[in-house]
C-alpha cells in the first residue's frame, strides 16, 4: 500500500507532473491542468468507471479509465491520442444514438454533460450516430412535485444512486434490470413520487444529462450563464447550509438553488434548503405599511382560523378544507395602506406614550431567530434603549431554552461544544429526542454516513424517528420519562464504576449528590416509569460510558418539557461522568432549531441577557453597555415569550413590537394567546405576510424575507456565516436593521449604520466570543466562535470544573385520564417549517404536505373508531380541532403526533403553557388529549 | 395481497445464510433463493420481507431481483421457457425459435399463457452456444431448436411440465 503521503511522478501528454500515491490519473490530470472527460464520475461521489469515456492511454493492453485507474510511478498518460479520440467517438455515438437530443437539462439549464462532450467532439447532430439502431422510447415520470424523470436520457452512470444512497443515505435509488433494459428505479420501481423519496434533490444535482431534473418553481430554468449566482445560507433550519442562488436579476426572481461545495454541507441540501424558495416572491408579500381601521376596533382575529370560530363551526361538515395560508379577502379590509413616515410615526408615537404613561416595562418585543445577527443585535439594542426595559425575547424560548440554561448551569457556556461533522470521529453517538432526517435532515445525512463507517448510534425517543432505521438501538421511551431513563443509565454507570474516574475528579463537582439522586432510579425503576427494558438501559449505558469517544445529540423531545432543564442536566451528567467532552469524537451537541438561533442568542435577544451571554444584572457588565450605548439600562432582567404573553392578558404589557415571530401559531394554548393579543394596546407587527399575529395588529410594517437581505447568520456549530441579498424586495417593503434604526431614531434613541458590517462590528466590540471574526472572513464556509475551534473544552470549562446536577423523576404536569387519555406530542415535518408562512406558500413544499394529521397507533385507531383518513376531533383542556388521521406504529399507543405548522388546525390550540422553572421552556410535547370522529 | 411471514424452518435457513457471511448484502443472493423456494415468486411483499430481514434497503434487493432472470417478480406459468437470442444462438436462428414459441403460445416474452401452462422469457447467453440455437425449460436443456419441431416440444412439455428448480 502506498503511503498517501508519498509522491509520485509521472507523463501525462508529455509534461512530468508530480501526484499523491492514491490519487487518480483524473485527479492527478486535473491538478495540472489537463481536464480529461468525464460522465459517470462527480468529485463528491466515489468513483466507480462506469462509463468509459475517461479512458486514457497507458501503454496497456487497453486504455484505462482516469476516473478510477491510480497514478503509478514513471506511468505515461496519452489523455487525447489518436487512440483515445476514436474510442471516445464511438462511445459518445453510441451514447447519443439514444439520447433525445437536446434533452430536458440541454432545453433548461444548458448543462447536459453528454451533449457538452458530444459537441466539443464534433459529433452533435452528426447524421451517422442517428443511423445506428434505436431502443423504445423510455417512459417519462412525472409523478414528483420537484423532480422530473425522463429515462430516455438516461446514461446509466449511476451518479443518481451514489447520489441518493452515499451522499444522502436515503437508498431509495437502484439500478434494476439487465442487458438493454437496464434502467434506474425507485423503490420497488414504483413511480418516484410515490416511493420513499424525500425530495432532496440530490439525484437531479448529480445527473449529468435530462434523466432527473428539477421542475420550475415558478420561473422558468435557464443556464448559469444567463443568471447572477449569489452566495448566501438556507433560511430554513439550524444546520445552515451554504448555498448558491440562481437569480434572474431582471425578473426579480430566484429560478433554482444549488448546494455550496465550499460550505459544511459538502453541497448538500435538503427539500426546503434547495426547493423552498418561491414562497420570498408569492403575491402575499407585504408591500406597504398598513394601519389598522377605525372600524376594526376593538381588536381581535380577522379570520375564521383566527378568531377562533371553533371546530364546531368549522370542522364537522362546512369547514372541512385542505386548509393553507390565510384568504387575504378575510383580512386586508381591515387595514388601510400608509405611508412609511405615517406608520412609523405612528409606531413611535404609541410606544413613546405607553412608555410615558404606564413606564418601561410596560413595554415588551419579540425578535426573531430568523433575523440576521445584526438585525437581532439592533431589535433587543431597541427594546433595551428606546423602550427602556429587558422585556426582549425570541422563539429560542421556545425550542432550547431549557438546553442552554442546563449547559449555562454546568459548564458555563450554551453553545455545542463540539460541531455535528464530528460524528464521523466517534465510535457512538446517542440521540435523544431528535428526528434528525426531519428537522436536521442535512446533518442527518452525515450522522448516516458516519454509522456506515462504524459509528453506532443509540436512539432514545417516545416516537420511532426515521433515523432509528439506522441505530443500533433505538429505545421507545413513554413520553415524559426522560429524567427516570436517564438517570438509570448513570445508576448503571455509577454502580459498575463504569464512569472516566480522573475526567471526574480532575474535572467536575457534584458526584455524591448526583449518586445520592441516582442511587434509588435502578434500571428496573427506570423499567416501570419509562417502559424501556432494564436490559436495554443497562446495554446503552455500558455502551455509551465504554465508547472511546461518544457524541451526545438531542433536541426538542428533550427541551420542550416542564422539566426540560433536568432532562438536559442529566444528559450533561452523563456525558461529563465518562468524559465524553473536549476531544475528538465527543461533545453535547443540542441541535439548533433555526437558522439563527444561535445567533439570535449570542446577539442579546435573552431577557436576561446583554450580547454574548452578559448578564443584564452584573454592575460591571451594565456599566459597559451603558457607556456603549449612551443610555441608562435597566437592571433587573426582562420576562420571557410566555411571561410576556400573561403579562398582556394582565394589562402589565400594553404595548408590543414583534419582528418576524409569529406566536399566534408558535406559543401554547392559543385561546390564551388570543386573549392576550386582544388586549394590548398596541401592537406592532413587522413581517413579510400577514400572519395569524398581524391580525391583531394596529400597524403591520412590511420587512424583507430572507433572501433580500445580507448579513450574518450563526449555525447550530456556531459556525457564522455571511450570505448576500439575491433579490430586490417587493414593492416598499425595507431591510429590517433600517426599519428598527428608524423606529428607535423617532423614540429618542438614534440610530445609524452604514449597513450590516457596521452592525457586525458594533456588535463584536461588545461581544468578546465574536471579536476575532473578521466581517469579510464570513465569506464562503464562514468560521466558528470562539477562535475558529471546533472542539470546545479541552482543558477547562468557562465555569472551571463542570458540575453533575442531580435529578430526580417528577411526571409530566397534566397526565392522561379518563376524559382526556391520550398524550400528545407536537412536532414538526420534513417539507414545513414552524407557522407554515413561507413553506406553505413555497408550492413544491405545500404539493408534498398540503394538510394537517394527527398521526395515531393503529391500536388506538381500532378501539377509537378512527380509520386512515377519517376526519378526528381532537380536544383538550384547552382547546379543539378538527383534522385527517394517519395510522402508524411509529406513534407509541397511548399518544398521538401532530404538526404544529397548520393554521387551520393548530396543534397550540391544545397544548398546555405549563412552564419549566428554569428555562421557562413550554411544554409542548406533553398534555392530555382526546380522540374521537369528527 | 399480504404474504404470510417467512416459515420456521426458512427462518432458520435464513440465519444459517446469514451466519456464513461477512454482512447482509453479500447473503442477499442466497436469501432470495430461499425466499423462491418458500413463496415461488418475489412480489413486492416478499422483496420486502427479503430487505426487512438483511436491513438492506428494498430498492437494493429489487436491483437483485430484476437483474437475474431467474428470479420472477410475478407468478409463472408450470413451464418457464427460457429462450436465448444472445450472439450464438441470434447468429444460428434464436429469434425464429423465439417466434415459432410466440406463434404457437400467443404470448410475447414475459407473459404467462392464460391457462397457467407456460410463461416465455427472452435470455441472454445460456452458456450451451456450441448447441446454439437453444432453450431451458425447468432443469432440461433443449438444444439445436428446429422452428418446425417447437409446436411438438411444446406439446409434449404440456404433458409432462418441467417445474423450475429451487
Ligand atoms: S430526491 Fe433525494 S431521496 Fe429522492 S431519489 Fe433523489 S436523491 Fe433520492
Ligand atoms: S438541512 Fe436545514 S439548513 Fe440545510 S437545506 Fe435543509 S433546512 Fe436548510
Ligand atoms: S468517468 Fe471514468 S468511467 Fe465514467
Ligand atoms: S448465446 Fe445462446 S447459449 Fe450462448
Amino acid at each position: 500500500m502506498p503511503d498517501p503521503g508519498d509522491l509520485v511522478t509521472l507523463e501525462v501528454d508529455g509534461h512530468a507532473i508530480t501526484a499523491r500515491a492514491g490519487q487518480t490519473i483524473w485527479e492527478a490530470a486535473r491538478d495540472a491542468g489537463i481536464q480529461v472527460p468525464v460522465l459517470c464520475h462527480d468529485e463528491r461521489l466515489r468513483p466507480v468507471g462506469v462509463c468509459r469515456l475517461c479512458v486514457v492511454d497507458i501503454g496497456g493492453r487497453t486504455l484505462a479509465a482516469a476516473c478510477v485507474r491510480p497514478v503509478e510511478a514513471g506511468m505515461k498518460v496519452a489523455t487525447a491520442s489518436p487512440l483515445v479520440v476514436k474510442q471516445r467517438a464511438v462511445l459518445l455515438r453510441l451514447l447519443l444514438a439514444d439520447h433525445p437530443t437536446p434533452c430536458t437539462r440541454e432545453r433548461t439549464t444548458g448543462d447536459c454533460a453528454l451533449e457538452a462532450e458530444a459537441r466539443a467532439a464534433g459529433l452533435l447532430g452528426v447524421a451517422d450516430s442517428d443511423s445506428l439502431p434505436r431502443g423504445p422510447v423510455r417512459a417519462l415520470d412525472a409523478s414528483s412535485p420537484v423532480i422530473a424523470v425522463d429515462l430516455s436520457s438516461c446514461i446509466l452512470c449511476d451518479r443518481c444512486v451514489r447520489g441518493c444512497n452515499e451522499l444522502q443515505s436515503n437508498d431509495v435509488l437502484t439500478r434494476s434490470g439487465k442487458g438493454y433494459g437496464t434502467t434506474i428505479t425507485f423503490d420497488l420501481g414504483l413511480p418516484m413520487g410515490s416511493s420513499s423519496c424525500v425530495s432532496c434533490g440530490e439525484c437531479a444535482a448529480v445527473c449529468p444529462t435530462g434523466a432527473l431534473t428539477h421542475k420550475p418553481l415558478g420561473a422558468p430554468l435557464r443556464p448559469r450563464a444567463e443568471l447572477t449566482a449569489v452566495d448566501t445560507t438556507c433560511p430554513y433550519c439550524g444546520v445552515g447550509c451554504a448555498l448558491t442562488v440562481q437569480v434572474d436579476r431582471a425578473e426579480n426572481r430566484i429560478v433554482y438553488i444549488d448546494g455550496r461545495k465550499n460550505g459544511h454541507n459538502e453541497a448538500r441540501l435538503c427539500v426546503k434548503g434547495r426547493y423552498g424558495f418561491d414562497y420570498t416572491t408569492h403575491p402575499q408579500r407585504l408591500t406597504r405599511p398598513l394601519i389598522r381601521r377605525d372600524t376594526h376596533y376593538p381588536k381581535g382575529g380577522l379570520s375564521a382560523d383566527v378568531r377562533g370560530a371553533g371546530a364546531g363551526e368549522r370542522g364537522r361538515g362546512r369547514g372541512r378544507r385542505a386548509g393553507g395560508h390565510v384568504d387575504y379577502a378575510e383580512v386586508m379590509p381591515a387595514f388601510r395602506e400608509a405611508t412609511w413616515d405615517e406608520a412609523l410615526d405612528l409606531v413611535a408615537t404609541r410606544l413613546g406614550a405607553i412608555r410615558t404613561t404606564h413606564g418601561p416595562n410596560a413595554l415588551a418585543g419579540f425578535g426573531s431567530a430568523k433575523c440576521s445577527n445584526e438585525e437581532a443585535y439592533l431589535f433587543q439594542k431597541l427594546v433595551r434603549t428606546a423602550f427602556g426595559t429587558n422585556n426582549v425575547d425570541h422563539c429560542t424560548r421556545l425550542c432550547h431554552a431549557s438546553s442552554v440554561a442546563a449547559l449555562m448551569e454546568t459548564i458555563g457556556s450554551g453553545a455545542v461544544t463540539n460541531v455535528f461533522h464530528d460524528i464521523k470521529r466517534a465510535d457512538f453517538a446517542l440521540l435523544v429526542g431528535t428526528n434528525t432526517t426531519v428537522n436536521h435532515p442535512v446533518a442527518a445525512t452525515f450522522f448516516k454516513e458516519a454509522v456506515r463507517a462504524g459509528t453506532r448510534l443509540a436512539v432514545i425517543d417516545v416516537r420511532r424517528p426515521g433515523i432509528a432505521d439506522h441505530a443500533w438501538k433505538f429505545l421507545r421511551q413513554r413520553p415524559g420519562a426522560d429524567v427516570a431513563l436517564l438517570g438509570g443509565m448513570i445508576h448503571v454507570i455509577l454502580e459498575e464504576r463504569l464512569y472516566n474516574e480522573p475526567f471526574v475528579r480532575e474535572r467536575t463537582v457534584g458526584l455524591d449528590a448526583l449518586a445520592a439522586a441516582a442511587a434509588p432510579m435502578t434500571p428496573e425503576l427506570a423499567e416501570k416509569i419509562s417502559g424501556v427494558p432494564a436490559d436495554e438501559i443497562r446495554a446503552v449505558a455500558r455502551a455509551f460510558a465504554s465508547a472511546r469517544a461518544a457524541m451526545i445529540f438531542w433536541g426538542m423531545g428533550v427541551s420542550q418539557h416542564s422539566h426540560g432543564t433536568d432532562n438536559a442536566r442529566a444528559l450533561i451528567a452523563l456525558c461529563l461522568l465518562c468524559g465524553h467532552i473536549g476531544r475528538p469524537g465527543t461533545g453535547l451537541h443540542p441541535l439548533r432549531g433555526q437558522n439563527n438561533v444561535q445567533g439570535a442568542s449570542d446577539a442579546g435577544l435573552i431577557p436576561m441577557l446583554f450580547p454574548d451571554y452578559q448578564s443584564v444584572t452584573d454592575p460591571v457588565v451594565r456599566a459597559r453597555f451603558e457607556a456603549a450605548w449612551g443610555f441608562a439600562l435597566d437592571p433587573v432582567p426582562g420576562l420571557t415569550v410566555v411571561e410576556i404573553m400573561q403579562a398582556a392578558l394582565e394589562h402589565r404589557v400594553r404595548g408590543m413590537y414583534m419582528m418576524g415571530e409569529n406566536p399566534f401559531l408558535s406559543d401554547p394554548n392559543i385561546n390564551k394567546v388570543r386573549k392576550a393579543l386582544s388586549a394590548l394596546d398596541f401592537l406592532v407587527v413587522q413581517d413579510i405576510f400577514l400572519t395569524e399575529t398581524a391580525e391583531f395588529a394596529d400597524v403591520i410594517l412590511p420587512a424583507t424575507s430572507f433572501f433580500e437581505k445580507t448579513g450574518t447568520f450563526t449555525n447550530t456549530d456556531r459556525r457564522v456565516q455571511l450570505g448576500h441579498a439575491a433579490l430586490a424586495p417587493p414593492g416598499e417593503a425595507r431591510l429590517d436593521w433600517e426599519i428598527i434604526c428608524d423606529v428607535a431614531t423617532r423614540m429618542g434613541a438614534p440610530m445609524h449604520y452604514d449597513g450590516p458590517e457596521a452592525i457586525f462590528n458594533e456588535l463584536r466590540s461588545l461581544a468578546p466570543s465574536l471579536a476575532g471574526l473578521d466581517y469579510t472572513s464570513l465569506e464562503g464556509a464562514g468560521r466558528l466562535w470562539p477562535g475558529d475551534q471546533e472542539i470546545l473544552f479541552g482543558d477547562d470549562f468557562p465555569s472551571g470544573k463542570g458540575r453533575l446536577v442531580p435529578t430526580s423523576f417528577a411526571p409530566a404536569r397534566e397526565l392522561p385520564d379518563a376524559e382526556f387519555p391520550i398524550v400528545l406530542v407536537t412536532g414538526r415535518l420534513l417539507e414545513h417549517w414552524h407557522t407554515g408562512s413561507m413553506t406553505r406558500r413555497s408550492r413544491a413544499l405545500d404539493a408534498l404536505e398540503p394538510e394537517a394529521f394527527v398521526e395515531l397507533h393503529p391500536n388506538d385507531g381500532t378501539h377509537l373508531g378512527i380509520a386512515e383518513g377519517d376526519f378526528v376531533l381532537a380536544r383538550s383542556r384547552r382547546g379543539e380541532i378538527v383534522l385527517r388521521a394517519r395510522l402508524s406504529t411509529a406513534t407509541s399507543e397511548g399518544s398521538c403526533f401532530i404538526p404544529f405548522h397548520f393554521r387551520e388546525a393548530a396543534a397550540n390550540l391544545l397544548t398546555i403553557d405549563a412552564l419549566d422553572p428554569v428555562g421557562k421552556i413550554p411544554e409542548f410535547k406533553f398534555c392530555a388529549v382526546a380522540l374521537s370522529r369528527a | 395481497m399480504q404474504t404470510a411471514p417467512l416459515s420456521d424452518a426458512a427462518k432458520q435457513k435464513l440465519n444459517a445464510v446469514l451466519s456464513r457471511y461477512p454482512n447482509a448484502m453479500a447473503a442477499c443472493l442466497p436469501a432470495l433463493h430461499l425466499a423462491r423456494a418458500e413463496y415461488g415468486h418475489l412480489g413486492d411483499d416478499v422483496v420486502k420481507l427479503v430487505a426487512d430481514h438483511l436491513a438492506l434497503p428494498v430498492a437494493h434487493v429489487h436491483g437483485v431481483v430484476t437483474f437475474y432472470t431467474m428470479f420472477r417478480r410475478e407468478p409463472s406459468g408450470q413451464n418457464v421457457l427460457r429462450v436465448c437470442t444472445n450472439i450464438s444462438c441470434m447468429l444460428r436462428g434464436g429469434y425464429e425459435i423465439l417466434g415459432a414459441v410466440e406463434r404457437e403460445l400467443g404470448i410475447k416474452p414475459g407473459q404467462t399463457t392464460p391457462d397457467g401452462c407456460f410463461t416465455l422469457i427472452e435470455e441472454e447467453c445460456l452458456a450451451a452456444c456450441a448447441n446454439a440455437p437453444m432453450m431451458i425449460c425447468g432443469a432440461r436443456y433443449f438444444l439445436d431448436l428446429v422452428p418446425e419441431k417447437m409446436p411438438e416440444l411444446l406439446a409434449e412439455l404440456r404433458q409432462t411440465p418441467q417445474t423450475e428448480l429451487v
